[in-house]
């Protein structure tokens, strides 16, 4: 798969990905996509940027481990579930704040963090396994 | 159309179990594959299958309940379809790994846990 | 979008409205504990020095939190926690009775007594691969089991703890490992997808996965819907993840691949988990369907703790031979269940604490003696007994432990299951059991005396006393079990009693059912 069509094409259809991928992330309330499918195209993303030019680029643009990310995804997670501990609330109710940005009052909820953390847990874990395996049937 | 995809999921199922009586790992890998996927065929269909409404009930006079899909078991797929692809990613860098490392992917050939040949313990002390 | 609080409905139709006690949220603690502290070891992966560490302060922090979570419903009865303020049974209840606190308190120490065993025994490359991250997000999925209420999140746990077992199990990457691993995951894939298809059809005949609701709708079901075959179903699920007799040769495949620390993990933990829901599905929601099945149940629970007993006689290998007493002590458990009576059901439950803790400390004994012996064959003596005598000595304790001898903790829930059988008339059952106990004594035994008591023959004795045993990490876990199988054997009145409770709320459910729907509830 080294031709050079792909791997000049690869960085510029990675980046489009993913920038997609946070559009799907941000769009997933109320709208078809969500945490899941978002981290899953970028770590399709990634995929592609590994066979095009090589795992270790790869590693060294994600810079933190892939597994590491998931860590970070799954603690996320947790957290936006634990702050209802302070409304006396139930375990994972979604809370909603509003924030005003360009006076347009943006609602921010635990819900959103929540599927923040989702997008990173999948992102990280199908990159691993992705880039584990292209790894292997290079040598 | 319910009948028709009953049928749908007993062809599944049955390819599924023809391939994990195989041999080879990777047949049993396929067979998993399809067997996930006979299993959320086989839920998704218990849920109702019709295209006619969003299945949100409206305020006012109810009793429109039974020309929408329930929701619930589409969810549960979702949820299903999360874990079993995350399972078949797993089993597919372990067969991987299994090929490479024991140069093989036949299971009667696989005896490096359990070693042929084994004694019986000491019988007297 | 407008604030939910605008919309003209009526809130409290579809949400609680009570405010939730500080003190409740003991039921959901011990998981977010174990997701959260997996997580931020797994970011922190390198750091190898600080993992075993902070893992035992966080394993400690989950025995307190356990041990308050079972204080909180031995005091106030079952309770019952509903995910994000939607009343059941849409949201996703956690329910914990006596049954599933005390097993969650029971396997935190038990994964605490790994965590300090693992100091040693996981070498650096296997704290890099990241043990104890999986080791918290295993003990997520366990825990998780045992709390939910909601039959749904009940698989998801189970696939939670099945994938991070995975991640331990090939923890090195030997070819055995793979080996294993590879019959343990497809097998145990099988068992979960049957578990999947059961719940679908459960949901499509109840339309709810609430088992307190289930438990409501079942007893008018019974002659409409094909409740049996769902059932069967089950137990065939659940009887493959608990290694019941026709289903269990996953088991002896893949237990004495690992390092020994997950073995011991996984023989204390993953196969009880199966127990549980089995109990759970069985005993509480299909009375009257496993009545049914009792035959059934009672045939697959004498013939697994027969061929357990029996594989384990012809075991040369150590680690091997203790996979088989697993499958045995899982017979015993399925024998109460086959019963179904209050005596028998309480003795399962007495069993299954002390399968848990037992199981564990003799892979960990094991993998001492494996240590000092240079190997896991019982074919070479290792006069252990001379250059080790505080480990012969617990391993002794242990092995008459599982053989169910007095005065240690196997010998009164055999007792209990005995007279449980004699009392309803199946003299065979209670044949089975006495003849398994005579069976496993008979394996026991020959262990200690090969393994420990037996003198080198050349005078070369020299290098097994060399083989340090580190007080703290080595010592303390496998002591701190074996103490606690000897007060379950010493002083059982306690554990008898909160067993008995146990059984009691699982045949009478009524207070399951009213924790989740209070006053009645919401139809």
């Amino acid at each position: 798969m080294n031709t050079l069509i792909f791997r000049t094409i690869a960085p510029y259809l990675t980046s489009l990905m993913v920038l997609f991928s946070i559009f799907v992330l941000l769009r997933g309330h109320n709208e078809p996509g969500g945490g899941f499918i978002g981290g899953l195209i970028a770590a399709s993303a990634f995929a592609i940027y590994g066979i095009a030019c090589g795992v270790s680029p790869v590693r060294r643009a994600i810079y933190f481990h892939p597994l590491g990310i998931a860590g970070f995804g799954l603690v996320l997670a947790t957290l936006s579930g634990m702050l209802s501990v302070f409304f006396h609330v139930p375990f994972m109710t979604g809370l909603w704040g509003y924030v005003p940005i360009f006076e347009e009052n943006v609602p921010v909820s635990t819900v959103l963090f929540f599927d923040i953390g989702v997008y990173f847990v999948v992102v990280g874990a199908i990159t691993s396994v992705a880039l584990a395996l292209e790894e292997r049937s290079r040598d | 159309m319910e009948i028709l995809m009953a049928l749908l999921v007993g062809v599944f199922f049955s390819v599924a179990v023809y391939l994990f009586l195989s041999r080879h790992i990777i047949r049993m890998l396929l067979g998993a594959a399809v067997l996930g996927n006979a299993v959320n065929l086989l839920i998704f269909t218990s849920g109702r299958l019709t295209p006619e409404a969003p299945p949100i009930i409206a305020t006012g006079p109810a009793g429109t309940a039974e020309i929408m899909a329930n929701p619930l078991p589409q969810a549960l797929i979702l949820t299903a379809i999360v874990i079993s692809f995350s399972f078949f990613a797993f089993l597919l860098v372990l067969t991987y790994r299994a090929y490479q490392e024991l140069e093989t992917d036949d299971t009667d050939e696989m005896r490096f846990a359990e070693p042929r040949g084994q004694t019986l313990p000491p019988l007297e002390y | 979008m407008a604030s939910p609080d605008t919309y003209p409905v009526d809130l409290s139709a579809a949400m609680i409205t009570v405010p939730v006690h500080l003190a409740d949220w003991l039921v959901v603690a011990p998981v977010a504990l174990c997701i959260a502290a997996g997580a931020i070891l797994m970011m922190l992966r390198k750091t190898t020095w600080m993992q075993a560490g902070a893992s035992v302060v966080g394993l400690s922090l989950l025995v307190v939190v356990c041990g308050a979570l079972l204080a909180h419903v031995l005091i106030n009865g079952t309770v019952t926690m509903t995910m994000g303020r939607w009343l059941p049974p849409f949201g996703i209840s956690f329910t914990v009775d006596i049954l599933g606190a005390s097993l969650t308190f029971v396997a935190s120490i038990i994964a605490l007594a790994a965590g300090i065993f693992g100091a040693d025994d996981v070498d650096n490359s296997g704290r890099r691969y990241g043990f104890y991250p999986f080791l918290f997000l295993m003990m997520a999925g366990v825990i998780g089991a045992f709390l939910t209420g909601d039959i749904f999140n009940l698989y998801v746990w189970f696939e939670v703890l099945l994938i991070s077992s995975f991640g331990l199990l090939i923890l090195g990457s030997e070819p055995r490992q793979i080996d294993g691993a590879t019959k343990y995951a497809f097998l145990n894939l099988v068992a979960t997808t049957l578990f999947l298809i059961a719940t679908g059809y459960l949901y499509g005949v109840f339309g709810t996965l609430n088992m307190a609701d289930i438990m409501r709708k079942a007893p008018e079901m019974s002659e409409t819907a094909p409740l049996l075959t769902l059932t069967a179903i089950y137990f065939m699920a659940f009887g493959m993840k608990a290694a019941a007799f026709p289903v269990n040769f996953w088991l002896p495949a893949s237990y004495h691949t690992p390092r020994i620390v997950v073995s011991a993990l996984f023989a204390g933990l993953l196969t009880k988990v199966g127990v549980y829901a089995l109990l759970r599905v069985l005993i509480m929601l299909f009375p009257a369907e496993r009545d049914m099945l009792g035959l059934v149940i009672a045939i697959v629970a004498a013939l697994t703790m027969v061929f357990g007993a029996l594989g384990a006689l012809a075991q040369t290998d150590y680690r091997r031979l203790l996979g088989y007493l697993v499958i045995s002590g899982i017979g015993v458990m399925l024998a109460g269940i086959a019963l179904a009576s209050m005596a028998g059901l309480s003795g399962t439950i007495f069993y299954a604490v002390h399968s848990m803790i037992v199981m564990t400390a003799l892979y960990l004994v094991c993998g001492l003696t494996a240590r000092i012996a240079g190997g896991f064959s019982l074919a070479e003596p290792a006069d252990i007994y001379r250059s080790h005598l505080p480990l012969a000595a617990l391993a002794l304790m242990l092995l008459f432990a599982v053989s169910g001898l007095p005065p240690f903790s196997g010998f009164w829930p055999k007792a209990v299951l005995v007279k449980a059988s004699l009392d309803v008339g199946e003299w065979w059952m209670a044949a089975a059991i006495l003849l398994t106990g005579f069976l496993t004594t008979i394996a026991a035994g020959r262990v200690w005396i090969l393994v420990y008591w037996r003198a080198r023959q050349e005078a070369d004795d020299g290098d097994a006393s060399l083989v340090r045993l580190k007080p703290m990490v080595d010592y303390l876990p496998v002591a701190l079990l074996t103490g606690l199988a000897v007060l379950l054997g010493v002083y059982p009145e306690p554990f008898l009693e909160m067993s008995q409770t146990a059984a009691s709320q699982l045949i009478h459910p009524a207070a399951y059912i009213d924790s989740v729907f209070p006053a009645g509830g919401a139809e």
